[in-house]
């Protein structure tokens, strides 16, 4: 079980402080017993229900649609056409002018002329219910032409490749180029220079809760309240302002409880803007629920990079460059606002990060395909950029008979070298990669490990141990989005209210989808007020109720969410500490507030209990003094501007078995840094659960496309998700580097186990199967490819035996 | 089209104690017959084709996937769901432990988990937490990576031998 950890608190280290204790969630009774409030559970008066008819090929041309007979069927209420839709919604353009080059070609609601993907909606029915609706839907004619689709990213830049996008010229969406140090300077002066290629499976995230939106236009008052499950809620509402041609005002985003989101539900997605307008076009609600079948083809895919790698090293283990050139197929267009070149970016601006290696060449192109959209799902680039470093620097110590552990030990940034830079400019404010590693060998006995390893193989049992050291950007400021022009809050807010009774009211723009803000705000409120934690309640994931902010991405609810919400809080007991100078007649720099009471700040001795402050601010202002006028209410905001990110760093292991192909896990170790944690249950759930994505990712996950572009496994008996039975247990250990930037030195902890997991494990895959000169770098490792890996290792190995 | 899939059944069902006379669809499923009939949106749908387990209910105390059973099988049949299981109590101490232990995330293959974990701990009483895992392995989370779930389920059933001590 999880135990409270230590916290090096000193502002936050009030009486009663709940920071840091891993108090339950106050959320969790309702949901264990199925009272939640997800948007596939909403019903509205005179709700109708949309199905959409989607391409089934990957690129075709639209030539006649036939609505007349699915409009006639049983209860249906409209049948809509892309270009029909196209009249009320415009189209959008996904890119950000701080991706110099980035471009993509106007994308609608949808398909109007020509359906550029498998599963892109090309004409919508309408109906009482879902299952008339999808009647009806059979009965829509659509006339086709297919088109030549491009599916190879390898090929997709090619002078004979049509050009998905004529407009655009080629098939090019972005490029970056970048050298830092003099690499080639470097590789030329190495003792030794190591060259693979890797790739990464074309993945999804599969939240439980299939994408979900309820749009209700209402005439009456001109408004359009849109029911989402969405990261971010004042995103989602200047998007449909700027495409629905309504005012910001008129337009609410609510969002209550989400199954599910890892990234995939912070995009603007084509059905759900169709749904909005649907409901704009019929002037009533309309509920869109994604089946498992449109997920796979339609919620974003991620990954699907192919990297060349290299690195150069010297015989006592000192690295002495980076390579890489990373190819990425993100569909036919850049999803928007958030676009589809950041994954790549990131994979060139974190690439060798852990390490002091200053030489770094780096090429990342970014190609369009007819296939399903790609865009940030949970951490964007990291385990791509982590698992190209770590499997690098694993070759190199292999090549000149190093531990891995060693040639860690020599190359990672020292823990007293903060603040520095990286070779691609990132600013590190404080990291601990030493004390991480450290930790973590002593976590797992390290040595104990190698011995059994050493001992099973001479059994003929191939066990291996791998590592991942790591860095994950969390609590970005505007250099994400708001600089490249989109209407993306960077700063969260908290409005922080004490009622009557001396219970507390916050309302932040930081958003819940399972991980626990809202536990966490709570925790920081009730400390900084100084109330007791069941005296605190959350409002979340309204736009007319809550301040304007982000949402949740990018690790930033907690450390940007949290920290607004601990100003605000503080701000409110300054606030009823100046009420109850005035009440008693007392120096406010003698009183606190403290379990929800004004204390003397010295003694702790009871002065007045909040309710009877709150009675007389309320309800008896006249006994205050002349002038003075009480605010029980208090907002701030915040947005991190010492550092354009919070890094945070970790070291994963991962100890694991082949057997017949098959891998099994035998455990998995995590030590991570994400600063002050404010609750540790919290921190270490979400390091286990992004683990397990991430080990999703590494073994199993796979969108497998073919030839035509027609996805493979659209469907969830032959998607594989990670089951109980094939997870490890997960050990979770911490160091503590907390960001000066705030006062609560949290940074981001929900992104940084998906970060690391695939690294570890194919390092461990790759060592336990060194015995038959195996190495394995295309992920997912399947049975078959590992098999044939190891097929193809022994033939060679005879091979040479022969000559 | 679809006639047969169509045609209207009449069923008796005992949902969480109550008796339901209803007619429905040859083609309705237990789980859109639960949530969108009887307003008891704790069953989830999760894929509609058995490989998940959000939906995960109980038909004659066995847990059966409601995406997979038909009303019209369910003629005669007594029902539990989430929202039986909860105010009967029967679960409540598993329920606690999921939240102290925080064994869900999003909450949404919560109830289906639930459900299963406990037609386990029905028939044993202290299963290693390998068989723990092998038991909930129909049943998908994609946000705990299932640690605490086993751990929740483990603390449960420790507690009950306690108790029945």
């Amino acid at each position: 079980m999880t135990r409270d950890v230590p916290s090096p608190l000193t502002a936050l280290d009030r009486p009663n402080s709940y920071i840091g204790r891993s108090v339950p969630r106050p959320n969790l009774a309702r949901l264990t017993e199925g009272r939640g409030e997800y948007v596939s559970d909403l019903v509205l008066p005179r709700m109708v229900h949309v199905v959409y008819v989607r391409s089934p090929h990957a690129h075709a041309e639209i030539r006649a649609i036939d609505v007349s007979a699915a409009k006639k069927a049983k209860g249906v209420v409209a049948v809509v056409t892309g270009a029909e839709m196209a009249e009320v919604c415009t189209p959008w353009v996904g890119v950000l002018t701080h991706m110099v080059g980035l471009k993509s070609a106007p994308q609608h609601p949808m398909a109007v002329t020509r359906a550029c993907w498998q599963g892109e909606a090309v004409v919508a029915v309408i109906a009482r219910t879902r299952a008339l609706a999808e009647d009806a839907a059979e009965l829509v004619e659509i006339d086709y032409a297919p088109l030549p689709p491009v599916t190879d990213m390898s090929t997709a830049l090619d002078p004979e490749t049509p050009v998905i996008h004529e407009s655009l010229g080629d098939n090019l969406a972005f490029e970056r180029n970048y050298t830092g140090g003099d690499p080639a300077a470097a590789f030329a002066a190495s003792d030794h220079v190591i060259e693979t290629d890797f790739s990464f499976g074309r993945h999804t995230g599969v939240t439980l809760e299939p994408r979900a939106m309820v749009a209700d236009f209402n005439p009456g008052t001109g408004r359009l309240t849109a029911y989402l499950g969405t990261q971010a809620p004042h995103m989602i509402q200047n998007i449909l302002s700027i495409h629905l041609g309504m005012p910001e005002s008129d337009i609410r985003v609510v969002c209550k409880d989400v199954g599910g989101s890892f990234g995939i539900k912070v995009h603007v997605y084509a059905d759900e803007m169709a749904t909005a307008t649907l409901s704009k076009m019929l002037k009533r609600p309309v509920k869109f629920v994604a089946d498992r079948l449109e997920s796979f083809l339609t919620d974003i895919h991620a990954r699907d990079h192919r990297v060349k790698g290299k690195i150069g090293v010297m015989k006592d283990g000192t690295i002495t460059a980076f390579e890489i050139d990373d190819l990425t197929g993100i569909g036919p267009y850049s999803v928007y606002p958030r676009t589809s070149a950041v994954e790549a970016n990131q994979v060139v601006n974190l690439t060798g990060g852990p390490y002091i290696c200053m030489n770094y060449k780096a090429r990342a192109r970014v190609v369009f395909q007819n296939k399903n959209v790609t865009c940030q799902y949970r951490a964007v680039g990291h385990p791509i950029a982590t698992a190209v470093t770590e499997g690098l620097v694993d070759l190199a110590a292999q090549r000149i008979g190093m531990d891995p552990v060693e040639i860690r030990r020599k190359n990672l940034i020292k823990d007293d070298a903060y603040p520095c830079n990286s070779a691609t400019g990132l600013k590190f404010e404080s990291l601990s990669h030493h004390a991480a590693l450290n930790k973590l060998l002593g976590m797992m006995d390290y040595e104990k490990l190698r011995a059994e390893q050493a001992e099973l193989r001479k059994k003929g049992i191939h066990r291996g141990i791998g590592f991942a050291s790591f860095i994950e950007i969390t609590n970005p400021g505007a250099a994400f989005y708001g600089v490249g022009g989109a209407r993306i809050s960077s700063q969260d807010g908290a409005v922080v209210r004490l009622d009557a009774t001396g219970a507390v009211t916050c309302q932040t723009s930081a958003t819940e989808q399972g991980q626990g803000t809202e536990a966490v705000i709570a925790q920081v409120v009730a400390t900084s007020v100084g109330v007791s934690l069941d005296r605190v309640r959350i409002i979340s994931g309204d736009t007319d109720q809550t301040p304007y902010g982000g949402g949740t991405w990018a690790s930033r609810a907690a450390g940007i969410g949290g920290e607004a919400a601990w100003q605000a809080g503080k701000a409110l007991r300054e606030n009823i500490v100046a009420v109850a100078a005035a009440i008693l007649q007392a120096d406010p720099k003698s009183l606190d507030v403290r379990e929800g009471a004004v204390v003397d700040a010295d003694t702790g001795r009871e002065r007045i209990a909040l309710p009877e402050l709150g009675r007389i601010v309320y309800f008896r202002p006249d006994t205050l003094p002349t002038g003075f006028q009480a605010e029980l209410m208090a907002v701030r905001h915040y947005v991190p501007r010492g550092y354009p990110f919070a890094f945070t760093n970790g070291i994963q292991a991962s100890y694991l078995e082949v057997e017949d192909g098959f891998v099994k896990l035998l455990g998995h170790w995590v030590v991570e840094d994400c600063g002050t944690i404010l609750n540790p249950q919290l921190v270490d759930e979400q390091v286990r659960g992004g683990v397990v994505q991430g080990l999703g990712g590494a073994l199993f996950e796979h969108c497998v496309y073919d030839a035509d572009g027609q996805m493979q496994n659209a469907n969830m008996a032959d998607y594989l998700v990670p089951m109980a039975c094939e997870m490890p247990d997960i050990q979770v250990g911490h160091v503590v580097s907390p960001t000066a930037d705030s006062e609560l030195g949290a940074k981001g902890a929900g992104e940084a186990g998906t970060a690391g997991a695939p690294g570890a494990v194919m390092n461990a895959i790759n060592d336990a199967l060194s015995p038959f000169g195996v190495t394995l770098t295309h992920m997912p490792f399947t049975p078959d490819r590992i098999l044939t890996a190891m097929r193809e290792a022994e033939r060679r190995q005879k091979r040479q035996a022969a000559e | 089209m679809n006639g047969d899939l169509e045609t209207v059944f009449d069923v008796t069902l005992t949902v969480n104690g109550v008796e339901h006379s209803e007619s429905v669809e040859a083609r309705r499923h237990l789980a859109d017959f639960l949530r969108e009939d009887l307003g008891l949106t704790g069953t989830h749908i999760g894929c509609e084709h058995g490989v998940c387990g959000a939906c995960t209910v109980r038909m004659e105390g066995e847990i059966v996937r409601a995406c997979l059973t038909l009303t019209v099988q369910c003629d005669g049949k007594r029902i539990e769901t989430i929202e039986g299981l909860s105010d009967s109590g029967e679960i409540a101490d598993l329920q606690e432990a999921f939240r102290t232990r925080n064994a869900l995330q999003c909450g949404y293959c919560t109830p289906g988990m639930l459900i299963a974990a406990s037609a386990l701990m029905a028939v044993e009483p202290m299963p290693s937490r390998e068989e723990i895992r092998d038991h909930i392995s129909g049943n998908y989370c994609r946000c705990t990576g299932y640690q605490a779930i086993v751990d929740a389920v483990e603390t449960t059933l420790r507690a009950r031998a306690e108790a029945a001590r």
